[in-house]
């Protein structure tokens, strides 16, 4: 699909630079000739979601910068008085600490629309990875920010995160030591925290680009996961899809400006209104929201390097997903099966993250006192974060892998544009008419 | 299929955890849950009463203002717009206010002699952060019984419940429940998160909340309202309360005005772009 351009320069200034730097060819390539699959539905326009996150996180974090001060003493001070003092600072601090969440929750509709559709199977594996590593430094990007408030939250959780380093056998202390600048979290930490949360979005923004580059060489996966096969199925990108994009976006916009405006603080953690005192530990430490399944997974073990080891091995798992998954075909439209292990998965997701916000010993049932099974109550959110762990590592290595040996999916239609089988109505009606092959 | 599976073996792990029945209770911090109180400043069209801030104001001042200080406040805010003592005669400039100066020139405000160095203490002004009522920690501490009094600058933010949790606390000031020993210095009430099973007899019931080390603060007439506002306990705290919730946030009534303008030109441009969006589609099977 990037092998035949069809630009055409349109005047003699287009043709001396495409000759020198086909810089307009590449545009037109890339975002308004581009050939598209005319069945994408809106859960792929957060691509184009998280671009605009992207650059506004940039752009916002810029102008933040030039008023934060990352000095223990000062910084909690600092944040408030942008907020106070500085012209539209209320705004601009609103967007991006609101704006971390967005790019959060578009990141994950994203990466769960591309398991339901397969999108990371063959040839797209490194488009997947490289959406796995961006995955990655955004959760890095997200635990510096957090810090930067230098709120109690920001430094409990900072204390707790570099901690984890210090579970590696033999090594730990020391690396901790060293990332720490230092015997503790202090202002060697906070000033070495903000010059990597200024640097790892640009990170991100290379590797985005590498990830667009490979969404174009083989192009867009589609709801029904069957190759393009002709022209008939496409469109070009532009106006098709900027305005769908361009409609998304703004519908995502109106949820944004909801917090920004009217709940400012309610993704957040009150206690990170108090500046940071070591000496001071709050009573329940929890992470942003969009981190909670992971820190669950974390603290369902009791062994602390086990659960650093599991907390990584579920990010580490979505790496290798594309050589799990054995099934041949991609959407799970036609997988009536897999598709209900898939949103087990996704409530699963869901139930980790009410067990990473809930003290361990909390218990999931009020008022049912339960029983002890080995170290804690078996109605306590500890025992729950276990079972949850547990499918979701089972979902990748167990059942991902089996069920596309075992199961027997529908039959997909011929191409993308056979209009009557591509029809979502039509394939329930093919699910109903042969019950003997659900698995 | 799956789901029933998970039943089975929970049911099998019950079974076998079984004789390990034990129904312990787990000592854990608890409080109140804040009293509903109605505030103007709620929802998205809410703003502040002036003249409610402006009573706040003068008990911050003349009660908590003696062991609280509020670092992040300057008395120019107060005249700002969104303030409780606005004037739009001195919009431009806040410290222009009359009104705030006369404030800031009741209180001392402790400074360096340019000339010569000493220190000396002169009459506010407009620009100038709310007086600390403490040169620094360990006086704060020395004067209250070793317990810090808490900046109250974001106050109203930094605790779950935000300004309802202020009026609670100011008003939830309760006798001790029979059996339970209070240490000297400490207040029970049952909005403050604590854990109080270590400070009842033996096989009484635990009630909730915690100590503070605060004394119950405000009583009827404490503060003379100027507007003729009954003084009453609940008057004070609620308007006190109103006061901290202005001063945590006060940009709070401009993020709505402009999240109101912002609300209209984003769902007008989703309908522009929807119509848009179905129309270059009008001809695509897709």
């Amino acid at each position: 699909m990037s092998g035949h351009s069809t630009y055409e320069p349109k005047n003699g200034f287009e043709r001396w630079l495409d000759t020198r730097l086909p810089l307009l060819r590449f545009a037109n390539d890339t975002i308004i000739t581009f050939p598209t699959p005319k069945n994408l539905n809106y859960w792929y326009t957060f691509g184009g979601i998280l671009s605009l996150m992207l650059g506004m996180q940039i752009v916002t974090g810029i102008i933040l910068a030039m008023h934060y001060v990352p000095h223990v003493d000062m910084a909690f001070n600092s944040v408030q008085r942008i907020k106070r003092d500085v012209n539209f600072g209320w705004l601009i601090q609103g967007l991006h600490a609101n704006g971390a969440s967005m790019f959060f929750l578009a990141v994950y509709i994203h990466m769960f629309r591309n398991l339901y559709y397969g999108s990371y199977k063959a040839p797209r594996e490194v488009l997947w990875i490289l959406g796995c590593v961006i995955y990655l430094l955004m959760i890095g990007t997200a635990f510096f920010g957090y810090v930067l408030p230098w709120g109690q939250m920001s430094f409990h959780g900072a204390v707790v995160i570099t901690n984890l380093i210090g579970a590696i056998p033999i090594v730990g202390h020391a690396i901790t030591t060293w990332l720490w600048g230092g015997f503790a979290v202090d202002d060697a930490t906070l000033n070495r925290f903000f010059s990597l949360h200024y640097l790892l979005p640009f990170m991100i923004a290379g590797v985005v680009g590498l990830h667009i580059w490979a969404l174009h060489v083989p192009g867009n996966n589609n709801p029904t996961g069957v190759n393009v096969t002709s022209t008939q199925d496409t469109v070009p990108f532009h106006p098709y899809y900027t305005v769908k994009d361009g409609f998304a976006i703004s519908v995502f916009l109106i949820l944004y400006a909801v917090f920004v405006f009217y709940l400012p603080d309610a993704l957040g953690d009150a206690a990170n209104y108090i500046q940071a005192n070591p000496l001071v530990t709050p009573q329940h430490i929890v992470p942003e929201w969009y981190l909670l399944p992971f820190y669950a997974i974390l603290r369902a073990v009791p062994n602390k390097l086990a659960g650093v080891i599991l907390m990584f091995g579920a990010i580490a798992t979505l790496f290798v997903l594309p050589w799990l998954d054995t099934s041949k075909v991609r959407s799970l439209r036609y997988r009536p099966t897999m598709r209900w292990y898939y949103f087990i998965f996704f409530l699963n997701c869901i139930v980790l993250g009410f067990c990473g916000a809930h003290a361990p010993d909390d218990l999931v049932i009020p008022g049912v006192s339960g029983l002890q099974l080995g170290d804690a109550n078996i109605n306590s959110f500890v025992w729950l974060s276990r079972i949850a762990a547990a499918y979701y590592f089972a979902y990748f290595w167990v059942i991902t892998p089996l069920m596309g040996l075992t199961e027997t999916p529908l039959a997909e239609p011929e191409s993308i544009s056979t209009p009557v089988l591509s029809h979502p109505a039509a394939m329930l009606a093919g699910a109903a008419a042969s019950p003997e092959k659900r698995g | 299929m799956l789901r029933k599976g998970f039943a089975l073996a929970a049911l099998g792990l019950a079974l076998l955890a079984g004789p390990l029945f034990a129904g312990q209770a787990l000592a854990a911090t608890t409080e109140a849950e804040p009293k509903d109180v109605h505030w103007s400043f709620e929802g998205p069209l809410g703003k502040f009463d002036k003249a409610q801030v402006q009573r706040g104001y003068k008990v911050y001042r003349e009660v908590c203002s003696s062991c609280h200080s509020m670092n992040l406040m300057y008395y120019r805010n107060l005249a700002q717009k969104g303030g409780p003592f606005f004037d739009p005669k001195y919009a431009e400039n806040p410290n222009d206010s009359p009104v705030v100066k006369s404030l800031a020139h009741d209180i001392q405000i402790k400074d360096i002699d340019s000339d010569t160095g000493d220190a000396i203490s002169r009459p506010g002004m407009p620009s100038d952060r709310f007086a600390n009522p403490f040169p620094n920690e360990p006086a704060a501490r020395a004067s209250n019984g070793g317990a810090l009094p808490p900046d109250l600058s974001v106050m109203a933010k930094a605790r779950e419940g935000g300004p309802a949790y202020v009026y609670s606390i100011l008003t939830g000031y309760t006798a001790p429940p029979k059996g339970m020993t209070v240490p000297a210095g400490k207040y029970y009430n049952p909005y403050m998160p604590g854990d109080m099973s270590s400070f009842m007899a033996k096989g009484m019931k635990v009630p909730e909340g915690g100590f503070i080390s605060m004394p119950p603060p405000l009583v009827d007439g404490k503060v003379t309202f100027d507007d003729g506002t009954k003084s009453t306990l609940q008057n004070q705290a609620r308007d006190v309360a109103a006061f901290l919730a202005w001063a945590a946030d006060p940009k709070a009534e401009e993020r709505k005005t402009f999240g109101f303008g912002a609300m209209i030109y984003l769902l007008i441009f989703s309908v522009l772009l929807y119509f848009s969006y179905k129309r270059i589609w009008k001809n695509v099977a897709h």
